[in-house]
């Protein structure tokens, strides 16, 4: 029978399946970080158990991490000090294998994980973090989970969860010049709504898809999860096993040969099912930003602000009187006219080594606007390494751009990264939750290139001007 | 985990959709290494204001709502972040019980594992119960899978038939899963034999 990527790792790794269909899933790879983690080694601690196969798992902190130049020896929240002391103490007690701080491999474990080999087509990979979605691009069956899961992957390295149902959202078509994956996945949500992947895998397919990079492909993944959806998925192919051959996990020798003949009978058959099917085109798709509050709440740059009463549901309409108050937004006014205060440039969904080059393209030569803040955060330490080789640092800086060390910064606010109350934020990351950047805080989600757009011209604007 | 059978409780209403994992526990009350505590920080933003006063009209702070173990919401309910700290939140402040439309699938999960009964009903049955969420209590059965209001009125509910029984029973799905340990290692060695890349 024809079979999709999802049906093809999944049934790779049952151990064993109930009478009622509840399986036991054999976990190949784990990432662990500081703030979801340590209540489940002190679990295994009470409970006298170890862990099953500590190799399997990688960790490394960067939630609640400064971003600062000096935080190797100055870290100044004290729970961040003592999460990361967790980490570090449990870890070593348990033999998992562990990233500090001062490695230069250290970085957010969505960007630290492909980048290291970690993550492999055809495997399951779990973390405490709703974005591990991003690991499906690289054909890899990847969801978030939270601690007590984790505890139990740990002493098991099984997980417990029933089959999803599959959804393949396809995108056709070549994306116009100026859209990246960021606002491919942000048309992707505000199609499904936030809740329409809910129990369903994503496998993303169709030309524009094809076309994407490893990096775009990891942007899209990722915010499977805006629409519900706990893992998004890419069938493997050459950009796949072109990004992966010779990272430090990756399989060598005779065993990448080997490997890329499994990998590649991953591919979704041509004829396999799937029990729902969404289709966008590409050519359709423009540079967008969201307005609300829900990661759904998206629309073209050239658009204005909803009104409530565009809003056919009478929740949803109330959910909107809520957001546009929060945001302080007046509908019908365009959303190019939003002055903004602060910009982020980072994250799991875009801290990658695409995402600097096109945040630095725009910023050549540029000033960041008069009473704009701007952070670029790199995702890693190699993705910084690698910008600082390629001269992106001197450019962002150059142009008013602070360039930080790698984390997840201003993403989720846990570090010391945040906007104060009532500020306006042109910013890269996924959720544009109430107080997700700082209390009181307004999220506008943009591509990097939009983002340093709203940077240099000190309002939300279009980044097909700038280009 | 703490067995659950039968629930009696006030419910508190929320008729919001999408409410998110932030909303519940804000990125703050991360940063703890315990699973306790969180309870006072549950709904921070909504429930209390900038000088961390409690703010009249959320409903939790309402002293017919102040003991709820029960919350009635809107669909979709516990969105985003993986974050359990948001069950641990509800969980400590008392609440043993979510009723909703639809909740986010992490969430739903979350919620199991530290014995919060997840109930998911119809829009229509969710308004009705919503109705009545005036401060009297309420009474949950899972045995019979039903849910008592307070004018007597009966719904029943449908359950994953291994999720009542675990919550039933209270119990740990570590223990369980450990009994399997040997499957668990005949599936190693089989992987091991077919992809050795995954053990180097």
């Amino acid at each position: 029978m024809a079979k999709t990527l999802y049906d093809k790792i999944w049934d790779s790794h049952v151990v064993e399946e109930t009478e009622t269909g509840e399986c036991l899933i054999y976990i190949d790879r784990h990432l662990v970080q500081e703030v979801s983690s340590p209540q489940a080694f002190q679990g295994l601690r009470d409970a006298g158990r170890k862990v099953h196969r500590p190799t399997a798992s990688l960790a490394m902190p960067d939630h609640a991490m400064p971003t600062t130049p000096d935080r190797l020896h100055k870290i100044d929240d004290p729970e961040a000090r003592a999460q990361l002391a967790a980490l570090i103490e449990y870890t070593n007690e348990f033999e998992v294998p562990y990233i500090e701080l001062a490695d230069r491999r250290q970085g957010i474990v969505h960007i630290v994980g492909p980048e290291q080999g970690f993550t492999l087509p055809g495997t399951t990979l779990v973390c405490g973090d709703s974005h591990t979605s991003t690991h499906g691009a690289l054909g890899a069956l990847a969801f978030g989970i939270g601690t007590s899961e984790i505890e139990h992957v740990l002493a098991t390295q099984c997980h417990i969860m029933r089959k999803s149902k599959t959804l393949r959202v396809t995108i056709d078509g070549a994306l116009p010049l100026g859209v990246t994956a960021k606002d491919m996945a942000l048309a992707v949500i505000a199609e499904l709504g936030t809740a329409g992947g809910t129990g369903h895998a994503i496998e993303y397919a169709g030309e524009a898809i094809r076309s994407l990079s490893m990096e775009g492909r990891m942007t899209l993944c990722n915010l499977t999860i805006e629409a519900g959806a706990r893992s998004g998925m890419v069938s493997p192919d050459d950009i796949t096993f072109a990004y992966i051959k010779g990272r430090p996990y990756a399989p060598s020798g005779d065993d990448w040969e080997r490997a890329v003949g499994y990998w590649r009978s991953l591919a979704t058959d041509p004829d396999a099912v799937f029990e729902q099917e969404v289709v966008v085109k590409g050519e359709d798709i423009a540079p967008r930003v969201t307005w609300g509050t829900s990661p759904e709440d998206s629309v073209p740059i050239t658009a204005t602000i909803p009104k409530p009463e565009d809003f056919a549901d009478p929740d949803k309409r109330k959910a909107v009187e809520r957001s546009l108050e929060y945001m302080g937004l007046t509908p019908g006014v365009a959303l190019q006219d939003l002055q903004i205060d602060r910009v982020f440039i980072g994250s799991c969904t875009n801290g990658r080594i695409e995402d600097m080059r096109a945040a630095a393209a725009i910023a050549k030569g540029r000033k960041v606007a008069d009473g704009v803040g701007a952070m670029v955060v790199p995702g890693s330490g190699l993705v910084k390494q690698q910008a600082e080789e390629e001269g992106l640092d001197v450019i962002l800086r150059d142009a008013g751009f602070e360039w930080r060390e790698p984390g997840c910064s201003m993403c989720v606010g846990i570090n010391p990264d945040r906007i104060d109350a009532g500020q306006r934020c042109a910013s890269t990351s996924n959720r544009n939750f109430e107080g997700r950047q700082g209390r009181g805080g307004r999220t506008h989600l943009v591509s990097p290139g939009m983002a340093a757009a709203a940077a240099v011209t000190g309002h939300l604007a279009d980044v097909r001007d700038l280009n | 985990m703490e067995k659950f059978s039968v629930l009696t409780g006030v419910t508190a209403p929320m008729p919001m959709v999408n409410v998110d994992t932030d909303m519940i526990m804000p990125k703050q009350f991360l940063k703890t290494i315990k699973r306790t505590g969180l309870g006072i920080s549950v709904f921070y933003d909504m429930r209390y204001d900038e000088t961390e006063a409690e703010r009249p009209e959320f409903i939790l702070n309402q002293d017919a709502y102040r003991n709820s173990k029960i919350l009635i919401a809107g669909r979709n309910f516990g969105c985003g972040s993986s974050r359990e700290h948001a069950p641990w939140g509800l969980l400590d402040f008392g609440f043993r019980c979510m009723i909703a439309p639809s909740f986010a699938d992490i969430f739903y999960n979350n919620c199991f594992k530290n014995g919060i009964l997840c109930i998911t009903l119809s829009e229509e049955q969710v308004e009705a119960l919503t109705a009545q969420a005036d401060g009297s209590d309420f009474t949950v059965d899972l045995e019979k899978m039903e849910i008592t209001a307070p004018d007597g009125s009966v719904t029943p509910f449908d359950l994953d038939p291994t999720r009542r029984h675990n919550m039933l029973n209270g119990l740990d799905d570590i223990a369980l899963t450990l009994e399997r340990l040997d499957k668990i290692k005949a599936f190693e060695a089989k992987q091991q034999a077919e992809q050795p890349w995954l053990y180097t």
